[in-house]
């Protein structure tokens, strides 16, 4: 079984050419051309799923307050590397990682690092809202409550209206904050987890399809809400819908089978892609 | 046994239709079967069904009535003289003719008349089982030819097997439930026999219980008392001392094996816990009584604590244990139930693993973890071996779990050991406090039940 598996990978990397093995675009480390460091940065990254290995060396540079959007095909291992970055992934049963992610010149893989203290600098919104069965109040102020966020009921309240503001959704629950929050809509749902994320104040905002059950007037709410929270917070979104990539985001990676294919500047991705795969896949040709 | 031989002819003669209507589908179909409305086996078992019920259910319909029938005709052709005897005369004299016609042992001088009646009581049975097995087999004859004939390709045999089937399913469940009816009324009628003796008042507010009924009226201590209220404190007693247990024990091994236990620790400690529901509680009952109470006393003794031989401690503590893999079994359903989205939503906010076990998972699962409790209890209140091995008797209206206390379980068990007439108020007292029983863990499964439901249906 193992053989299988090493030769299949074999089998795909040949596929790809040898001008594929090195992704295109901006070389890692010289993102943005100037000073400003890099929020993520990612070298080497594979990930294994018992003997499966589902992400291949995997080099990224995440900027601070921008928006990278992660595209691909199903199964490309998109969440995967997004599940790196909060080191989610360490509650998989059989989920192995090496290389190394440095936040802020600290490898989050380091044994010195402290999980739960990373997971609250690097917010996570799911595909599926999952909001607690607990009221729309209790949902925001869950991180805080554990965070020690605030001091008295006064300073909750203020958190929690903040983050619902922010996250655009305290004029439609202001009058039920104490009603459960999963009685709200999938969108209304959905922004509740985003105001939930919102509170604990993390530095990066990791979103994972957050639009993929939404309705467009819902997504198009979510996407205004990105281009907002860019100015606070580094934020990195797994999306299937290309133009979605284009319209939110800063830079862009194209992941194929495990691999990174090419990344880049939005723009450039999107008009003027350097590998095929990525215009096929961009232009719908294939994915 | 021509009964036998009866029911394995029409068993011959259904099999026999099911062959022939599968053959005859096939020859009517022509061509292969693809014409025919349904598949060939339909077709044979719309014939079996045609041939086969109608005839049981004579038979059956035979053996339920057959006895009044015959005891009718043969009250008819008794003397004129019988019509004056009591009910018992009449009982003993039919149940006389019965046995002398089955050769058994006749309690009275056997007179030619009674021999006579006996000859016709006999004759009356041969009769009439003969003609019955004639009618049947005719039937099921009959059913054969007329569900043969009616085979034809449009036939919709495939539906009307389904609604043969529907009909059995239904009568299944009505069993089961004229069975639980006959269960309830039985003891609600003995309970009401009991409430013309003893007041309902007496019986469920009564501090004092000692059943006895006198024998002769200046008896010593010839009047009973009746007042459940110890009988119910020593169940809820040993019920509360057993869930002390049981609850926090269950409901730690169940997060335990859910959410910590790696997989293979979980694949041996689970069938582990739930060899523990396997084990007869009679032998519960004796740990309880020669291992737990005795060392309950001994280490009371040492600690200046006085703990009688038979406590409720002891029988509490061992039936907590035994009560163990009910809780944490569903406990541990229910926390897996909860979907991981919740894991994550929560751990993805920074928090611990025991933060999100205490803040967000259990809450969630609690509703049924509650409903898992309570169905504990229910259990607990009837549980009778542990209570009767290791509880005692003494009907003491106490909180003091280191003494004896006795349940309402075992006071039924005590009532009805042994012989007993079955109409003094000490025996009857059995029913009126089964049917409490049954009333509290009837309110507690309904509860339970709707409890579990509800939280199902939330993340449906
Ligand atoms: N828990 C897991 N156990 C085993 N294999 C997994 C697991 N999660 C993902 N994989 C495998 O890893 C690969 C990458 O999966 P990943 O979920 O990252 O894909 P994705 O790009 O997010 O796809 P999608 O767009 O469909 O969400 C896939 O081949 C998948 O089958
Ligand atoms: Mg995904």
């Amino acid at each position: 079984m193992d053989e299988a598996m090493t030769g299949m990978n074999e089998e795909v990397g040949l596929s790809f050419g040898a001008d594929d093995s090195e992704p295109l675009g901006q070389t890692p480390g010289s993102a943005s051309g100037a000073e400003t460091p890099a929020k993520f940065v990612s070298r080497g990254v594979d990930v294994f799923y018992g003997a499966k290995q589902a992400l291949f060396s995997i080099d990224i540079d995440i900027m601070p307050n921008e928006v990278t959007a992660l595209i691909g095909p199903s199964g490309c291992g998109k969440s995967t590397f997004l599940r790196c970055l909060n080191r989610m992934n360490d509650i998989i049963d059989g989920c192995r990682f090496s290389g190394s992610i440095v936040l802020d010149g600290e490898d989050i893989y380091a044994r010195a690092i402290d999980v739960v203290h990373l997971r609250a600098r690097v917010g996570m919104v799911f595909q599926k809202p999952n909001p607690f069965p607990k009221s729309v109040y209790e949902n925001v102020a869950y991180g805080p409550r554990i965070h020690g966020l605030a001091s008295s009921t006064a300073d909750m309240d203020e958190v929690v209206r903040t983050s619902l503001e922010r996250a655009g959704l305290w004029e439609e629950v202001k009058d039920r904050l104490h009603e459960p929050g999963t009685g709200l809509s999938g969108g209304q749902q959905q922004r509740l987890c985003i105001a939930r994320a919102i509170a604990v104040e993390p530095e990066v905002i990791l979103m994972d399809e957050p639009c993929s059950a939404l309705d467009p007037i819902a997504t198009a709410r979510i996407e205004e809400l990105i281009d907002e929270l860019r100015t606070n917070y580094t934020i990195v979104i797994v999306t299937h819908n290309v133009q979605q990539a284009a319209r939110v985001s800063q830079r862009t990676a194209f992941f194929h089978l495990g691999k990174l294919i090419e990344f880049g500047d939005t723009d450039q991705i999107f008009t003027n892609p350097r590998a095929e795969r990525t215009r096929d896949y961009i232009t719908g040709r294939f994915g | 046994m021509p009964i036998a031989v009866l029911l394995a002819t029409l068993i011959g003669l259904t099999v026999a239709g099911y062959y022939m209507g599968r053959s005859r589908a096939v020859a009517v179909g022509g061509h292969g079967t693809r014409h025919l409305n349904s598949l060939p086996s339909y077709y044979g078992l719309y014939v079996a069904a045609w041939c086969g019920i109608p005839a049981v259910s004579i038979v059956v319909l035979w053996l339920a009535l057959e006895p009044e029938i015959i005891r009718a005709l043969l009250v008819a052709t008794l003397p004129d003289v019988a019509g004056t005897w009591s009910d018992g005369t009449m009982a003993l004299m039919l149940n006389d003719i019965r046995n002398l016609a089955g050769g058994n042992i006749v309690s009275r001088d056997v007179d030619p008349e009674l021999r006579t009646a006996a000859e016709y009581y006999a004759f009356l049975r041969n009769t009439g089982f003969a003609a019955m097995a004639v009618v049947a087999l005719a039937i099921a004859a009959g059913g054969l030819t007329y569900g043969r004939r009616a085979i034809h390709p449009d036939l919709r045999a495939r539906n009307r097997v389904e609604g043969v089937l529907m009909v059995f399913l239904i009568i299944s469940s009505t069993v089961a439930i004229l069975v639980t009816i006959g269960i309830v009324l039985s003891l609600l009628f003995e309970a009401i026999r009991f409430f013309q003796r003893v007041s309902p008042v007496e019986f469920l507010f009564g501090l004092e219980w000692s059943p006895q009924t006198a024998l002769r009226a200046d008896q010593v201590g010839s009047s009973g008392k009746f007042g459940s209220i110890p009988l119910l404190m020593g169940t809820a007693l040993i019920s509360f001392i057993a869930m002390c247990v049981a609850v926090p024990v269950g409901l730690l091994s169940a997060i335990y094996m859910a959410e910590y236990a790696p997989p293979r620790v979980r694949s041996a400690v689970k069938p582990a816990l739930e060899i523990l529901a396997g084990i007869p509680t009679v032998v519960y009952g004796f740990f309880a009584a020669l291992t737990m109470a005795p060392f309950l006393r001994d280490w009371g003794s040492q600690i200046g604590l006085s703990i009688s031989s038979e406590s409720a401690l002891a029988a509490g503590l061992v039936m907590g244990i035994m009560i163990i893999p009910f809780i944490s079994s569903i406990s541990d359903d229910v926390i897996t139930a909860v979907p991981q989205s919740m894991r994550e939503g929560s751990l993805g906010l920074g928090a611990t693993k025991s933060e999100t076990i205490r803040r967000v998972i259990i809450p969630a699962a609690l509703p049924g973890i509650v409903g898992g409790v309570l169905l504990a209890v229910s259990r607990a209140i009837g549980e009778t071996m542990i209570v009767v091995m290791a509880a005692g008797l003494a009907a003491n209206l106490t909180v003091n779990p280191l003494q004896a206390v006795t349940t309402v379980t075992v006071q039924i068990v005590t009532l009805l050991v042994g012989d007993q007439e079955f109409d003094s108020a000490k025996t009857l007292a059995a029913f009126a406090l089964g049917l409490v029983l049954f009333f509290v863990t009837l309110v507690l499964n309904i509860v339970a039940l709707t409890v579990v439901k509800k939280y199902r249906e939330q993340y449906e």
